[in-house]
């Protein structure tokens, strides 16, 4: 009984995740190559990477899905390899395919899925009738989720992989192919579930994603994790604060643009939807006072200008671009 | 980040105690699947109506120019053709198969703490379930279209449970076909193989009318003998029951373990 306790206790002091040296290989495919990682319990962490950097293989891997080729990955303090069933009562897994029963209701649904936990009929009910009011679905529960929209299927999905009460949720890719009202349910769902204390793990490649929900981000790239850490380190560590300046006729873009690189000897970015220009600036203020100067001398209005952090989608474009010219040579 | 604090639940869900028994397990997955089939009329009601035209045809259509068994053809065709028919419907159970996999359903079943044999276990008692109803419904049409016992009903009765016996083994044949076929549509055209060993062999038309060459591949193919013993159980008699019995043996004992071992990896 004491030693039980104390494999509780264990469990509970675990990292969420902890990866070393994790490899899944399909074929000649390396999907995941010799990862590294670690998560705390108790933060939302959002692995971000571009299309093909591992993302899915290493949730499928979390999931119990996919077997590592070597190297070892446990899920809080469970190895997924010798122990996969106590992992598998410990997760909830929701896809970006909305892995629903199309001919059955949103009830039905979730009953079934309660039922392959381990729930008796009544607890599955019992559970199916909580998620339902959680994730405010009680209009279209009695419906076939074949019927629902977007945003209902992916929250249905969502629903089902609450009703074991898991203690991980794993989320790959939740919004993908959502409208923006959809994302914004998913995105309440998700909130609502981080506090009430499940912790959670999804995979994304939109920044405002994780912006959004995450405490904690891990970039993945080519398998092999880039980048890691608190979401605000991360857009500190990608360096300088970036001096942005909106100006009110596009035209004038380009002459801005110009002006900020002579400044700041960095590239310029242009974006000529918002009218705005920026360039990573490691002198700050000084910098930011002799682009004021300059600009004010070539007669170029200004909107706007500041000097900023470095958004996520700024620091993701410089990890990942860091990275290829790592490996250009070879 | 703005961290908008929505209520926690206030009745939280407890975690179950245990993961579910196989059996009970089992027996959630086969309901899904057979509420799937009851609730899209493409697979429920297609599939019986497929069953009766085919019949249809080779009764009054071709069985004119066949001549095959001394109490006329419509006695030699309907215990072959009520034998064999999972042969034809069981190409859905393949794309079922295939769709839960393309679909995540498949990924689903396995993230949660199910044995993976109640997975196997309940897509082959569903589908099993679903191809015993395409068997009866046959057997009604067969005597619709004129198909008359030659021997007693308890004789009748034996060789309808062979057929029966041949509905859980060819289901999970296509289950397995199902979990090998890279696509949905590979899941189809992989299930037309079955219809070379249904044309291939005693089915329809007696071996010894086949050209010598093709005589004995369909001499010697399971569904011949499997065939030939539903025939003769109507008869009375017990002749080939013996071997069309361990050819489903066999079939089953090879394809289980590679089903469930598919599923593991799905």
């Amino acid at each position: 009984m004491r030693l039980t306790e104390q494999v509780t206790r264990s469990a509970q002091a675990a990292p969420l995740l902890e990866a070393s040296g994790l490899t899944v290989r399909f074929g000649k495919v390396t999907a995941l190559d010799g990862l590294n990682m670690t998560a705390p319990p108790g933060e939302v962490l959002a692995i971000l990477g571009p299309n093909g950097a591992g993302k899915t293989t290493f949730v499928r891997t979390v999931a119990t899905l996919l077997r590592p080729t070597s190297g070892t990955l446990r899920v809080r303090g469970r190895d997924v390899a010798a122990d996969p069933v106590a992992v598998r009562r410990d997760i909830g897994l929701a896809g970006q395919f909305a892995a629903v029963e199309p001919t059955m209701t949103g009830r039905e649904n979730l009953e079934m899925t309660a039922q392959l936990f381990g729930h008796d009929g009544r607890a599955a009910r019992r559970a199916a009738s909580i998620v339902i009011e959680q994730l405010s679905l009680e209009d279209v529960a009695g419906r076939r989720s074949g019927t629902y929209s977007g945003g209902q299927r992916r929250r249905l999905d969502l629903g089902a992989s609450l009703v074991g009460a898991p203690r991980l949720l794993l989320l790959d890719e939740p919004t993908t192919g959502l409208d923006p009202a959809g994302r914004r349910e998913v995105w309440d769902a998700v909130r609502a579930l981080v506090a009430g204390g499940t912790d959670v793990v999804l995979t994304t490649h939109y920044l405002d994603e994780a912006n959004e929900l995450a405490d904690h981000v891990i970039v993945i790239d080519r398998g092999r994790v880039i980048a890691s850490g608190p979401l605000d380190d991360l857009k500190a560590s990608v360096g300088h604060d970036v001096i942005e300046v909106a100006v009110p006729d596009a035209s004038l873009l380009d002459a801005a643009g110009l002006i900020l690189q002579r400044v700041t000897s960095s590239p310029p970015r242009i974006d000529r939807g918002s009218r705005r220009a920026s360039a990573r600036s490691a002198g700050g203020a000084s910098e930011l006072r002799a682009a004021i100067g300059l600009l004010e001398g070539a007669a170029i209005p200004i909107d706007e200008i500041g000097l900023r952090r470095p958004t996520l989608d700024e620091a993701f474009l410089a990890l990942t671009a860091d990275q290829g010219q790592d490996r250009s040579p070879q | 980040m703005t961290m908008t604090q929505t209520i926690a639940p206030n009745a939280p869900i407890t975690r179950p105690s245990a993961p579910p028994g196989g059996a009970r397990a089992a027996l959630e997955v086969a309901r899904r699947a057979l509420r799937k089939y009851f609730r899209t009329p493409g697979l429920s009601v297609m599939g019986v109506v497929q069953s009766a035209l085919f019949l249809f045809s080779f009764r009054y259509v071709f069985g004119g120019a066949i001549q095959a068994g001394p109490s006329g053809y419509v006695n030699y065709l309907v215990p072959g053709y009520v034998a064999t028919i999972v042969l034809f419907t069981g190409g859905g159970v393949a794309v079922a198969v295939a769709e839960d996999r393309a679909q995540g359903f498949t990924a689903r079943l396995l993230s949660l703490p199910v044995p993976r044999y109640a997975i196997v276990a309940g897509r082959a008692l569903a589908d099993s379930a679903t191809n015993a109803w395409s068997i009866l419904v046959t057997v009604g049409f067969g005597f619709l279209f004129g198909f008359r016992l030659g021997g007693t009903v308890p004789d009748g009765l034996a060789a309808l449970g062979l057929c029966l016996v041949y509905a859980v083994v060819f289901t999970v044949v296509f289950i397995v076909i199902g979990l090998f076929a890279p696509s949905v549509q590979a899941a189809q055209g992989l299930s037309l193989i079955a219809f070379v060993f249904a044309f291939i062999s005693s089915t329809y038309v007696p071996a010894a009318s086949m050209p010598g060459w093709l005589q004995p591949f369909s001499r010697y193919q399971p569904i011949t003998p499997m065939v030939n013993a539903v025939r003769a159980l109507i008869l009375g008699s017990g002749s080939d029951v013996a071997l069309a019995l361990a050819w489903s043996a066999l079939l089953l004992v090879v394809c289980t373990p590679v089903a469930v071992l598919r599923y593991r990896s799905a």
